[in-house]
């Protein structure tokens, strides 16, 4: 693995491989001495083309953990301002020899282009590409459902698949890069995805996705999942006409107390409440989120985890070489649909 | 288990049986409870993946010795991938979990076990990965097989067996609780040479 | 209109054993820019100073016309100029382009297409054709001086606000009736605006999973849909613009089928490609409209094949690197075309048995210049003709290098991609301005005649 980029061409090996060396970072992490040599000497730059502080302390924290030196360069305004540009923003932390490139950036596929460009050797991971993908979001996502569900079927959490999990997503999944990530994730994990949001906020092309979608809140809760992500409703999607007010979206497709006392009611003890973060109480969640079905703070917790993982096999071992089972690749096929006995570069 | 076919052009040959396996085990028992005057702080750490098995039946035959000892009380396993010094220079390893015994290792004697001593890296790394998880009084270190080449100022202070080996040669250790198929020991220390 | 075929140069070629428009192999004679003879007389016929050209196996097609070429200049001469962009076009074939008017400033005047025409003149490797703006500076809000331009010596016939959609459907109107009094044709970029919102690429199952904002099909197709209803209501002339989606072509070809008098276009990256490269991220294969479907693309051949869609047009539309070095949503749209639309269209329809070079001729020459009123440009290959054609090796295999390219532009989705079919030469009113697959010498004007020409 030499970017990551994206969960969907995330292997399940691949995923798991990452998922359990995560577990060892958690164990570090309840260390009195939190932090590990592997990275020393080795830069990680964060490069936020987007205010996140969350995400970005928490690849701070991760980065640091294993002893890796971090600049953070954050870009200010929109990509589409005349500023510099990603490409000479890219050469100038190649010529900084960053090893690693943690790009948070507006514009879908700006680290995939980052990464298949010639700009800039290092290792490039996705903090969150405009609606595209958030892939270590993903991960800490399914990092807390396995331990949620190897609590639940008593096995440890190492090596355990989401096989037979049910997880419903619901809001916004047009615009939301937590969503993709984690259908295309949760599913190479085993679970069953089911989405759930008003059909204006569910993406034209969603049949071809390997997830069943309801439009009605209430029918998806009646499917009994094992646990319900309530994705966060952007400011600026509320006046754009994609529902009629604020309140009938929270009516339909908040996670209120009623459906929280839904839960209770059809017996469903076990199922958890979970939010990427940071959260619109009152309009897509309530109280939800601080009952003890609520993930949200270890999700955060398990980040650093997490993203400790993804530093740590990304950087870690020798860029030329990779162990023989984790040969996923991430090149993205350029076949262009013409007759047999042509070639392409 | 028995041997895997050979492979074309490497020669494979058995230094340990399995008889001769336990009986160095035994000696390092006893001479760890001697060195140690006793069963007293007394924590086994293996280094994965074949150092904590070897552990478990050291302190298996500590208790067998000293009736005080539970052997799962002073055996753990110390994972030291995080602080190789050699990670870019090969693929990627997983780091295995560390598990400390209940006590932990502040002011205890801890042995590290581990398979085979060569370069004395591996050491070297567990002891950095020690000292960011306590504070032992003693450390010592029981190995296995010594097979010499060290590159770094390490002994260790109990050998099962003392190999004389070409740096081009590659021991092999295979243990039944790791490499046991169908429940048949695979107990044995082999050396192969690409002839 | 420019009469090309005055002033020709004085070589004289002898073409022999051309297989005429892929067919019976036959001898050309040119001389003074016309096809002086054809057929056995041609050889008897020429001048012991004439240069001779074995054509064995080469096909003898007419010179191919472009509806729908960016030239860039005047504006943006970084990324193309009238001289490279031609220069190009005769690499790929051409004998005539047309210049989409969405130059800086654009080209919604009498004296912006003049200039155009000039420079085209001058420098003499095919015949530019200015396209003049149906509104003032693009903006869609009121004509453009189409009169003028029309009656300028640039004569333009074709108006187009390509890049942007003529939305407004009573401007629509009033510019189809307009053009009425002389002869001239709306080519429409159909693109509802209001639908195509910062729109990045095709709406689909491909940008569902990539998170670009789709560029919905039924965005071009309701433009379409009510341009044809318009033209029919007003008795104009419509033509549409590299069509993408299945669904303009079955609108179009209802539309034939109720005798509109519209013709449409399709260019020949959408007769090859599909949005599933965009998963690479790499905005070389971004541009407006968008790559769409496998189906839209056998759709697309099929129409081309049986007559719904009349031409081919390139929309050629080179951009300097730094406006493809760069994320997708920040990436200008666009391809580079007419260095490779000669190979695209023999790969996707001549190898395919939907077109044969007869067919290839009149989907790149004949109508084209029929719908360009260009009346020396797209004739038959037969004595007595302006001497507008080329010679093509279909059996050559290249591999497509943006690097190697006259035109400025290094932004072609094809890189990379072995194709078929090669010009080996092309006469521009019997002057060779490509000989051997290699830029010869452009086509020169007698300086009395051009030095009035409106210029910088």
């Amino acid at each position: 693995m030499k970017h990551l980029l994206s969960t969907r061409d995330l292997s399940a090996a691949s995923a798991l491989r990452l998922l359990d060396v995560a577990e060892e970072m958690s164990a570090v992490g309840e260390r009195e001495i939190k932090k590990l040599p592997a990275l020393r000497g080795r830069t990680v730059v964060n490069l936020f083309f987007e205010d996140s502080t969350r995400t970005r302390i928490s690849f701070e924290a991760a980065a640091k953990r294993l002893s890796a030196d971090v600049i953070n360069f954050a870009v200010k305004g929109s990509s589409v301002s005349k500023g510099e540009s990603l490409k000479d923003t890219a050469q100038t932390l190649e010529a900084m020899s960053a090893d690693a490139v943690v790009i948070r950036h507006p514009a879908s596929g700006a680290p995939a282009r980052l990464a298949a460009s010639d700009w800039i050797d290092a290792a490039v991971i996705n903090a969150g590409d405009g609606t595209h993908e958030h892939p270590t979001q993903a991960l800490l996502d399914a990092f807390t459902l396995r331990r949620h569900w190897a609590r639940i079927g008593g096995t440890p959490s190492a090596g355990t698949t989401l096989a037979g999990m049910k997880v419903l997503i619901v809001g916004d999944v047009l615009h939301s890069r937590v969503a993709r990530s984690n259908v295309w994730l949760l599913t190479t994990l085993g679970a069953e995805v089911l989405l759930a949001g008003p059909p204006t906020l569910l993406p034209v092309g969603i049949g071809s996705w390997p997830c069943t979608v309801f439009y009605d809140l209430d029918e998806a809760i009646a499917q009994r999942p094992d646990a319900v992500m309530m994705l966060r409703l952007q400011a600026e999607r509320m006046n754009a006409a994609f529902f009629p007010s604020t309140r009938e979206y929270s009516r339909r497709w908040g996670f209120d107390d009623g459906r929280l006392a839904l839960l209770d009611i059809m017996g469903l003890d076990d199922t958890v409440i979970m939010h990427p973060g940071p959260m619109n109480r009152g309009l897509e969640i309530s109280a939800a989120a601080d009952s003890p079905r609520s993930t949200i703070l270890a999700q955060v917790r398990n980040g650093v985890s997490v993203r400790m993982a993804a530093l740590y096999l990304l950087l870690s071992g020798d860029p030329h070489d990779d162990e023989p089972r984790d040969d996923e690749t991430h090149s993205l096929p350029h076949d262009l649909p013409i007759p047999e006995g042509r070639t392409t570069r | 288990m028995t041997m895997p076919a050979p492979e074309s052009g490497i020669t494979k040959r058995v230094v340990l049986a399995a008889a001769d396996m336990d009986r160095a085990l035994t000696r390092i028992a006893h001479e760890i409870l001697e060195a140690n005057k006793g069963s007293a702080d007394l924590i086994l750490l293996g280094i994965p993946r074949r150092g904590f098995p070897l552990a478990q039946r050291l302190a298996r035959k500590i208790a067998a010795v000293d009736d005080a000892v539970d052997p799962d009380l002073i055996t753990g396993q110390l994972d030291v991938t995080m602080y190789r010094d050699d990670l870019r220079r090969n693929p990627t390893r997983s780091p295995q979990a560390t598990q400390l015994p209940p006590s932990g290792i502040d002011d205890k004697v801890v042995v590290l076990v581990d398979d085979v001593l060569y370069s004395g890296r591996t050491i070297r790394a567990a002891l950095d990965a020690l000292a960011d998880l306590g504070r032992p009084r003693i450390v010592r270190l029981a190995v296995l097989v010594d097979r010499g080449h060290r590159e770094l100022p390490i002994r260790a202070d109990h050998v099962g067996k003392n190999l004389p080996t070409s740096s081009r040669e590659r021991v092999r250790v295979h243990l039944g609780e790791i490499d046991g198929l169908d429940g048949v020991a695979a107990d044995e220390v082999v050396i192969e040479d690409r002839a | 209109m420019t009469d090309t075929t005055q002033h020709a140069t004085s070589t004289e070629y002898l073409i022999r054993h051309a297989s005429i428009l892929g067919k019976t192999s036959a001898d050309l004679l040119l001389r003074d820019g016309r096809i002086a003879a054809v057929g056995d007389t041609a050889a008897a016929q020429a001048s012991p100073s004439a240069v001779t050209i074995d054509a064995t196996g080469l096909v003898a097609l007419p010179g191919m016309v472009d509806l729908h070429t960016h030239l860039r200049e005047p504006g943006r001469e970084d990324a193309e100029t009238v001289e490279t962009g031609s220069r190009a076009a005769a690499l790929g074939g051409f004998t005539a382009i047309h210049a989409m008017a969405n130059s800086s400033p654009v080209a919604d005047t009498a004296g912006v297409v003049e200039q155009v025409h000039s420079l085209g003149l001058a420098s003499g490797w095919v015949d530019v054709r200015p396209v003049g703006a149906v509104t003032v500076g693009l903006g869609g809000e009121r004509l453009a001086e189409l009169g003028a331009m029309a009656e300028s010596r640039a004569t333009v016939r074709v108006f187009s606000d390509d890049g942007v959609c003529v939305h407004d459907p009573v401007l629509m109107r009033r510019a189809l009736e307009y053009v009425k009094a002389f002869d001239g044709v709306i080519a429409q970029h159909a693109q509802e605006p209001r639908l195509t919102e910062g729109a990045q690429m095709n709406e689909g199952d491909v940008s569902a999973v990539l998170g670009l904002t789709g560029w919905p099909a039924v965005a071009e197709e309701s433009i379409v849909a009510r341009d044809v209803l318009l033209a029919q209501h007003v008795g104009s002339r419509l033509h549409v613009c590299h069509v993408s989606t299945a669904g303009s072509v079955e609108i179009i070809r209802w539309a034939k089928a109720r005798g509109v008098d519209v013709t449409a276009e399709v260019t020949p990256h959408h007769l090859l490609l599909t949005d599933e490269l965009v998963r690479s991220y790499d905005p070389v294969y971004k541009v407006n409209p968008p790559l769409r479907t496998a189906d839209d693309v056998q759709a697309l051949r099929e129409a081309l094949a049986d007559g719904t869609i009349d031409v081919v047009g390139t929309d050629h539309a080179p951009h300097p690197s730094e406006h493809k070095d760069c994320e997708w949503a920040q990436a200008a749209m666009g391809m580079t075309g007419l260095e490779t639309a000669l190979s695209v269209v023999q790969h996707a329809m001549v190898e395919t048995g939907l077109l044969d070079w007869e067919g290839f001729a009149r989907v790149t020459s004949v109508i084209p210049a029929r719908i360009g009123r260009l009346h020396d440009q797209g004739r038959e290959l037969v004595a007595g003709e302006p001497a507008h054609l080329i010679l093509v090796d279909p059996a050559a295999r290249w591999t497509v290098d943006p690097a190697a390219m006259a035109t400025k532009g290094r932004n072609s989705p094809f890189r990379g991609l072995e194709l078929p079919g090669s010009v080996r030469a092309t006469f521009y009113a019997g002057h060779a301005t490509v000989l051997d697959g290699a830029l010869a010498t452009p086509r020169q004007v007698a300086p009395a005649r051009e030095a009035a020409a409106w210029t910088r």
